[in-house]
Order: C-alpha cells, then sequence, then structure tokens
C-alpha cells in the first residue's frame, strides 16, 4: 500500500501538476486564437535552458531563476506571435497550425545549435526523501513542485476571475465575435494570453526539470500529453486542463503499477502511449471533454 | 576524370533520395493536397512500409524477426499493404475528426509506432535495428547497381505520378477538391464524405510505406530513430509546401529542390568545417570540427523551418499552384462550368 502511494501515486500527482501547467496554455492558445499550437512544447524547452543559463551565470536557486526566465520567454514568444502567427489572424487556421509546426522545429533546433544536446540538471546532487508516519516517502522537490503548482494555480484563478484582461479572456475563449462586439481589444487579449501560456510553460518545464533532468526533446515529449490534457479537460477551460493534466499524470504513473500480478500492468516503455489512447477516447465518445468546453 | 565520377556518383545519390522523397510528398499531397487532411505522422507510416521491407527480406534473423525470403518486389507490396492497413484502422477512427485535432492524432500516432519497433525487441532489435537489408539490383557491377536503382525509383515516381493525375482531373478527384473546400456542400451533394477522406487517407499512408520500403533498401539499415518526426515528417512537408499543394508536379519538383538544398547544406558545411580545422588554417582542432558539424545540423533544420514559414506568408500557394482540371463538356445538355461532377456514393 505504502509502496503504491510512494512509487506510484506521489510521481502521478508530480507528472499531473505539470502536464495541468502546461496544458492551460495549450488550451487557452486553442480558445482564444483557435489553432493548436505544436510549438508549445519546445516554448517550455526554451524556457528551461534560458533558466539553465540564468543558474549557471548567477548561481540562483531554479525556483529564483525561472520568473525571469518566463520574462524571457514571454518577450521572445511575444516576437514570434508578431513574426509567424499575426499575418494568418484572417486566414484559415490550419496556417496557423502548419507555422506552427515549423516554429517547433525552428525553436528545438535553435536550442540544439546554442546549448548543445547533453542531458543538464537544474540542481546538482541527490536529494533524500523525507520520512513521514514511519513509511510514508516523499522527495523535497516533490513537495516544492506540487506547493508551487498551487499557488501558481491560485494565481492563475484570480488572474482570470478578479482582473479585466482575465475577464476578457474569458469572454473572448467563450465567444470571439461578441467579445469583440463589447468592445475588447482582441489583439491585447492575444498577447496576454501568449504571455500567460509562457509563464506556465516555463514553469512547468523547470518543474519537470527538476524532477528529471533538461534535455532538448522533453518539451516535445510532453506535447502529446499536454493535448491530451485540455482536450480531456474540454477545450477553452483552463480548469479543465488542470484537471485533464492531473488525470493523465496520474493515469500515466498508475499503468505501470502492478495490478494483476506482479508484472507491471502496462510495460514502462508504452507509458507514453497512456495519454495518447485516453485522448483518442475523448475525440471519439466525449469531444467536448469532461468539462463541456468547445467543440470544433 | 576522377573528381568528376564523384561528382556523379554523388549526383546519383541526390536524384535517388529525392525520388525517394517525391514518392512520399505524392503521397502526401492525396492527403493533404487533394483531401486537405492534416497528417503529421508521415513517419510513423514511413517506418512500417521501412521495418515491413526489412524484416521481409533480410536473411539473417538472429536477433529480430527474418528468414522469410520473400523477394523484393513482393516485399515492397506488402510494404504498402501493411501501411494501408494501420491507416485504415486509424483513419477509422480519427478520420472525421477536425483538422487539428487529426494532426495531433497523427503525431501520437508515429510516437506510438515508435515506441512499439523500439521496445519490441525480439521482432525488430530494439534500438540497434535491423540491418544488412537486401537492395535491389545490388549484384550488379559499381555504377549500375546505383544507376538500376535509380531508374527504379524514378520509375515509381512517373508510375504514381501518372496515377494521381489521371485520379485528380476525375470525378474521384474533384470530390476530393469538394471535400477539401467545402464538406457541407460535398456532403449535400450526396457525397460520403467520410468514405472519401478514407480512401484519400489510405492512399496516401501507402505511397508512404513504399517511400519507406524504398529507403530502407537503400540505406541497407533501420532503427527506430529512421520514425524520427523531424527528417521524415518535417521534411516532407515543406518539400509539398513549397513546391505547391495539390499539385503533383509540385510536390515532385519540392522534394527534389528541397532535398538538393539539404543535402548540399550538410555538403557545404562539412567542407567549410574541413577547411577551418585544416593544417593550413587551422582555426578549429579538429575535436571542435567535430562538434560544430553536429551544431550545424541543428543549424540546417532551422533553415528548413524558415524557409516553411517565408514560404507560408509570401507564397503559400508554393512554386506551382494547384490547377483545376478543366470540367469535361457534358454530352446533350448544357451545364454551368466548374460543377463537380463527382460519381454516385451511397
Amino acid at each position: 500500500m505504502m509502496e503504491f502511494l510512494n512509487f506510484y501515486l506521489i510521481p502521478g500527482v508530480v507528472l499531473g501538476c505539470i502536464y495541468a501547467l502546461g496544458a492551460i496554455g495549450i488550451s487557452l492558445t486553442f480558445g482564444i486564437l483557435r489553432f493548436s499550437n505544436f510549438a508549445h512544447g519546445d516554448t517550455m524547452t526554451l524556457g528551461v535552458y534560458i533558466t539553465l543559463s540564468l543558474i549557471h551565470l548567477t548561481g540562483l536557486h531554479p525556483l529564483a531563476a525561472a520568473p525571469v526566465a518566463m520574462a524571457v520567454t514571454s518577450g521572445l514568444v511575444l516576437g514570434m506571435d508578431r513574426l509567424f502567427f499575426k499575418p494568418f489572424r484572417q486566414s484559415a487556421t490550419i496556417m496557423m497550425v502548419i507555422a506552427s509546426f515549423g516554429l517547433m522545429l525552428m525553436i528545438r533546433s535553435a536550442i540544439q545549435f546554442f546549448w548543445g544536446v547533453q542531458l543538464h540538471a537544474l540542481q546538482p546532487g541527490i536529494a533524500r526523501p523525507w520520512v513521514l508516519f514511519e513509511s510514508f516517502r516523499i522527495l523535497p522537490k516533490h513537495v516544492l513542485i506540487i506547493g508551487a503548482t498551487v499557488v501558481l494555480m491560485m494565481a492563475v484563478h484570480l488572474l482570470l476571475t478578479r482582473t479585466k484582461i482575465g475577464k476578457a479572456m474569458r469572454a473572448t475563449s467563450d465567444n470571439p465575435e461578441l467579445a469583440a462586439l463589447t468592445g475588447i481589444d482582441t489583439e491585447q487579449v492575444i498577447r496576454a494570453t501568449w504571455v500567460m501560456g509562457a509563464c506556465l510553460a516555463v514553469a512547468a518545464g523547470v518543474f519537470l526539470g527538476l524532477d528529471t533532468h533538461v534535455e532538448t526533446m522533453m518539451g516535445f515529449k510532453l506535447l502529446l500529453p499536454m493535448f491530451a490534457a485540455a482536450i480531456l479537460g474540454g477545450i477553452g477551460k483552463p480548469y479543465g486542463a488542470v484537471a485533464g493534466g492531473l488525470v493523465i499524470g496520474i493515469a500515466e504513473e498508475l499503468s505501470a503499477y502492478p495490478w494483476i500480478g506482479t508484472e507491471p500492468l502496462l510495460p514502462p516503455g508504452y507509458k507514453a502511449g497512456v495519454a495518447f489512447a485516453i485522448m483518442v477516447a475523448m475525440l471519439i465518445w466525449r469531444p467536448q471533454g469532461l468539462f463541456r468546453g468547445r467543440q470544433f | 576524370m576522377e573528381q568528376y565520377y564523384g561528382l556523379f556518383v554523388y549526383g546519383l545519390s541526390l536524384f535517388t533520395m529525392g525520388g525517394i522523397y517525391a514518392v512520399m510528398a505524392l503521397g502526401l499531397n492525396v492527403q493533404w493536397g487533394f483531401t486537405g487532411l492534416f497528417n503529421a505522422g508521415i513517419a510513423g507510416f514511413f517506418a512500417v512500409g521501412a521495418y515491413t521491407q526489412a524484416i521481409l527480406t533480410t536473411p539473417i534473423c538472429r536477433d529480430h524477426l527474418g528468414c522469410y525470403g520473400v523477394s523484393i518486389p513482393l516485399a515492397m507490396l506488402v510494404a504498402m499493404v501493411f501501411s494501408a492497413g494501420v491507416a485504415w484502422a486509424i483513419a477509422r477512427i480519427c478520420i472525421r475528426l477536425r483538422s487539428d485535432y487529426l494532426a495531433i492524432a497523427t503525431i501520437g500516432i508515429a510516437e506510438i509506432l515508435r515506441l512499439v519497433f523500439k521496445n519490441e525487441i525480439w521482432a525488430t532489435n530494439g534500438p540497434r535495428g535491423v540491418s544488412q537489408i537486401p537492395k535491389a539490383f545490388e549484384t550488379l557491377p559499381a555504377p549500375w547497381n546505383a544507376l538500376a536503382f535509380l531508374a527504379m525509383v524514378a520509375a515509381a515516381v512517373g508510375v504514381i505520378y501518372i496515377a494521381l493525375e489521371r485520379a485528380r482531373s476525375a470525378p474521384w478527384g474533384r470530390v476530393m477538391t469538394a471535400i477539401r473546400e467545402n464538406e457541407t456542400a460535398a456532403a449535400a451533394a450526396g457525397k460520403n464524405v467520410e468514405s472519401f477522406r478514407l480512401e484519400s487517407f489510405v492512399i496516401g499512408s501507402a505511397l508512404m510505406g513504399l517511400g519507406g520500403a524504398l529507403m530502407a533498401q537503400y540505406l541497407k539499415q533501420i532503427d527506430p530513430n529512421v520514425s524520427d518526426p523531424l527528417t521524415a515528417t518535417f521534411l516532407v512537408w515543406v518539400m509539398l509546401v513549397a513546391g505547391g499543394s495539390a499539385n503533383n508536379k509540385g510536390a515532385v519538383l519540392g522534394a527534389m529542390l528541397l532535398y538538393a538544398v539539404w543535402s548540399a547544406s550538410e555538403l557545404l558545411s562539412t567542407r567549410f568545417l574541413m577547411l577551418l580545422s585544416s593544417d593550413s588554417i587551422g582555426a578549429l582542432t579538429h575535436a571542435e570540427a567535430g562538434e560544430w558539424s553536429i551544431r550545424f545540423a541543428y543549424l540546417r533544420v532551422f533553415i528548413i523551418g524558415l524557409i516553411l514559414q517565408v514560404i507560408l506568408q509570401m507564397r503559400p500557394q508554393g512554386i506551382l499552384p494547384e490547377v483545376r482540371p478543366k470540367p469535361h463538356p457534358r454530352r446533350g445538355g448544357d451545364r454551368a462550368p466548374g460543377i463537380t461532377q463527382g460519381r454516385k456514393s451511397s
């Protein structure tokens, strides 16, 4: 029982937090700009590498360097929007999908060119887990990740419900024409969406880097689970994305638990397939997602 | 003389690889150009074809499946059928999804297929892959084997091109265009949109499988990285978009051109680094040059991505834009031009 909790459920929740943070950005971009942003995963990688460089330069703790990296990444993402997405605002959305597909490869190859492809660690050394109630073990970094995710989620919630721009974002996601008619500045909403998506992506990436390591394919590997989380929660629903992320993260980790006999239910090599299976099942039976998101 | 021979051999490899990519670009053209299906999992269908070819023909089977002794042409046919089969199964589930969703679903399928090829070591030898794959005409003497292989690839491109040109101007192709342009209208005209989309997806994927079968022979070895989304999927996409979607000539031209850019940039960057690290200049040590050559490989991907962005914004129709077939004059009745005469489907 304790083994289940320590080695499957807790890592699942941690992974779920990371997916959830990434999926909010995907869900918002899909809701407001109406396209699937394939470059989101590699935006995350970019943010992590900027954090890594900041740590090397200043020796800050990853969590202290992350906000600076968020600001830098947001600026870069706004620049990319201006260069590669803005020309297609009035075109068919598929043009933006193709552009994001190209941008995904461009960001990744730029990272590989400047930083190389070797693995990095955000924090050196191996931490010992805290032991509570004799057999419950939890790694300090896991506490940190879960705690920081909760704080970020609260911030997102307050931003979306209490601020003017947050309300404008939700309105645009629900009905863009109606929102524009009421005098909401669509371009401003779009910029806010990019900034918010980028900041959360950087946070997710840094958490993943803390949990495992930093590599150039990390963002791409997260792309599918993040899409699955966004679709599971309902496109355009940030709270749905959070729930979707948690479900997918936990499901992935639990798929390796020996439910029947002593062998893992699913060989660990196929863990990445779990998110995909959930996504396809949702697309077939409930494309609007659990929380009645937009259905295209 | 020696130098010209080297150039000749390089030219052969350039056209052979370009031709193999042209087969895949034509396949994508059926899906995206004709019907508007966004397949972001080209690598997956390509890998199914490549592995089928490899496993059916390889005479060695110590570490993986093999020793079936299937002849090369038959294996290529089976590779197409397998790719088509995988595509059919996927299309049954995903074909009615909106283009974005289809893109995500296909990217996921390519990723899962890669996992299968990597993890099922008993069948595929896992990450080490399958090597010593028999290649057509390899028993011929030196330049002739490469020439004969090129001729085979060229014949494949030619046959596919002619078949697709006919399909494009036939009622079948017109229905595809109708579906791409306005699905609802096509459905209202009595076309079974889903089954037409499925046909298009399966045919395109079979061609990608053929591309994989040809590539497996040409390279003589494959590993799970052949389904690396980068080289397979992305390059084929840029080829089609650059050449001109929905134009078969454009697909072939784009494949040749982009592969030439891809290959030439590799050659130039290697030469440039060799020059810098040579004894007379000595700007770089050999180890540094090695590291830079790896980095230049990423720069090439960046440039290909940039080419895609520039074409999308400056010339979205590609080098050779789509040419719609002229409407056939209809016997015995006046009919407004431009109306798609599709076949009835029930």
